[in-house]
């Protein structure tokens, strides 16, 4: 995190930039530490849960489940025409021979985009999204102004994450309300033909797999 | 039911504001929030549609209030005092008065790694056709169930167009309360931005849902 960043303090209110929900966030947050505290303490001694489980769930999302997951896998489909179409047909089984499956990745669906069509997606009922590709959701994904916004102004929402389409190119938002996930591949750069799979990873943004961003390109990325 | 938690389409919620460089938790607990939901989960006591249920039946103002680890702390309160884990009183005092019902498994640090790895798939055989197939102009159900469903109130008696046969899955709005799997084919169903929105929808605008037979009525 950066030392400057004006919403280090309260980034864990999904909704406090723009003066909404004022209630004393800092007295509310320290309510939670207790009340967490007080349930894992309270089921750590009816033998119900083991602190040493949680931990490497923690961990298992800090070190090994992330978007690095997916950016791999887009920068395959990029690189093998086979394996793209593969993701296409079977997205669940391609993705998991890179080996990436599991909780929230049971059952996948890849959805590329074209120069035709942007696609978007959203969970509008609850925080539905592709764990095994891109591991724990952002703050804002799963709270109020993006599931409320995304489905009936998906171009005011790509605006604040300072994307803008051309006005002609389609945009498909894909409402997560099952039990698929979806992985957005997006458009290949130009300027990309050298580039190895690991280079072409690193251009492979989380944003871009969710559709509210695009793939970096080599001369502005990384 | 039409809670909280059905926000396609509502207004007043402000900017997205992504947050750069975003951590993958903002406090110590919200990590213990998420170990202690899944480790939960591994009981085998309530499935994820009796789950997401209790989330959506928290009240309206306490969960638009609340971040998203906070609603999942309410919800697990919800579930182990129902299914007679913890007492109310042990929530509230965090003292353990007595036992509770028993788990089938209570999940240790040697078993995250295989269950992560297995997930919870929900794809069932249904012995039945699908009804519809890709190119099938639908409308989708007019209802107002005060229980679980997965069909958004926004997309309601709206007419689409089946796009693809997804395979058959658990059906939530049962599974939820207890009266099983009862497993149904569920299609990808594709509406434009106006039968959805009406006057001054994006023309550009398509949107999809995953929907169980059971939603939809053919044309």
């Amino acid at each position: 995190m950066s030392g400057s960043h004006d919403h280090d303090h309260d980034g864990h209110r999904d909704h406090s930039h723009d003066g909404h929900h004022h209630h004393d966030h800092d007295n509310h947050y320290s309510d939670m530490q207790a009340r967490v505290k007080a349930l894992e303490t309270l089921l750590t001694q009816k033998g119900l849960i083991d602190p040493a489980a949680i931990d490497a769930i923690v961990e298992t999302y800090e070190t090994k489940v992330g978007p690095r997951n997916g950016a791999q896998v887009v920068a395959k489909a990029w690189s093998e025409p086979a394996f793209a179409d593969w993701l296409r047909r079977d997205a669940t089984a391609a993705i998991a021979s890179l080996g990436f499956a599991g909780r929230q990745g049971e059952h996948m669906r890849a959805v590329f985009n074209t120069p035709e069509t942007h696609n978007l997606v959203v969970c509008t009922l609850c925080s539905c999204y592709p764990w095994a590709v891109l591991g724990l959701p952002p703050v804002w994904y799963k709270a109020p102004a993006y599931r409320s916004r995304a489905v009936i102004d998906p171009r005011g929402v790509l605006a604040e994450f300072g994307v803008t389409l051309d006005i002609a190119q389609k945009i498909r938002v894909w409402d997560s309300t099952a039990e698929l996930r979806y992985l957005v591949v997006p458009e290949r750069p130009a300027g990309t033909e050298g580039l190895d799979a690991a280079a072409l990873a690193d251009l492979v943004t989380r944003d871009s797999m969710i559709g509210t961003g695009l793939a970096m390109s080599p001369e502005t990325g990384a | 039911m039409n809670g909280p938690h059905d926000l396609g389409g509502q207004m007043g919620f402000g900017p997205v504001a992504p947050e750069r460089d975003e951590p993958y938790f903002h406090a110590e607990w919200e990590k213990r929030a998420l170990g202690i939901t899944l480790s939960c989960g591994a009981f085998g006591a309530w499935n994820i549609d009796e789950s997401r249920h209790a989330r959506e039946n928290i009240p309206p103002a306490d969960y638009l209030a609340a971040s998203y680890y906070e609603v999942w702390i309410r919800g697990i309160e919800t579930l182990l005092a129902r299914h007679g884990f913890a007492m109310q009183q042990e929530l509230l005092s965090g003292e353990a008065q007595g036992d509770g019902a028993v788990p089938k498994r209570v999940l240790t640090a040697d078993m995250v790694a295989a269950v992560l790895a297995k997930g919870g798939p929900c794809d069932r055989p249904v012995d039945a056709a699908p009804l519809f197939a890709a190119g099938n102009r639908i409308r989708t159900r007019n209802f107002n169930p005060t229980t679980h469903t997965r069909l958004p109130r926004y997309a309601r008696a709206k007419t689409g167009v089946i796009e693809a046969v997804q395979g058959s899955f658990v059906f939530p709005d049962d599974n939820a309360h207890g009266q099983g799997e009862n497993p149904q084919w569920v299609y990808t169903v594709v509406f434009s931005g106006a039968e959805i929105w009406g006057e001054g929808a994006d023309p550009t605008l398509t949107v999809s849902i995953d929907a169980w037979e059971s939603y939809l009525e053919r044309l």
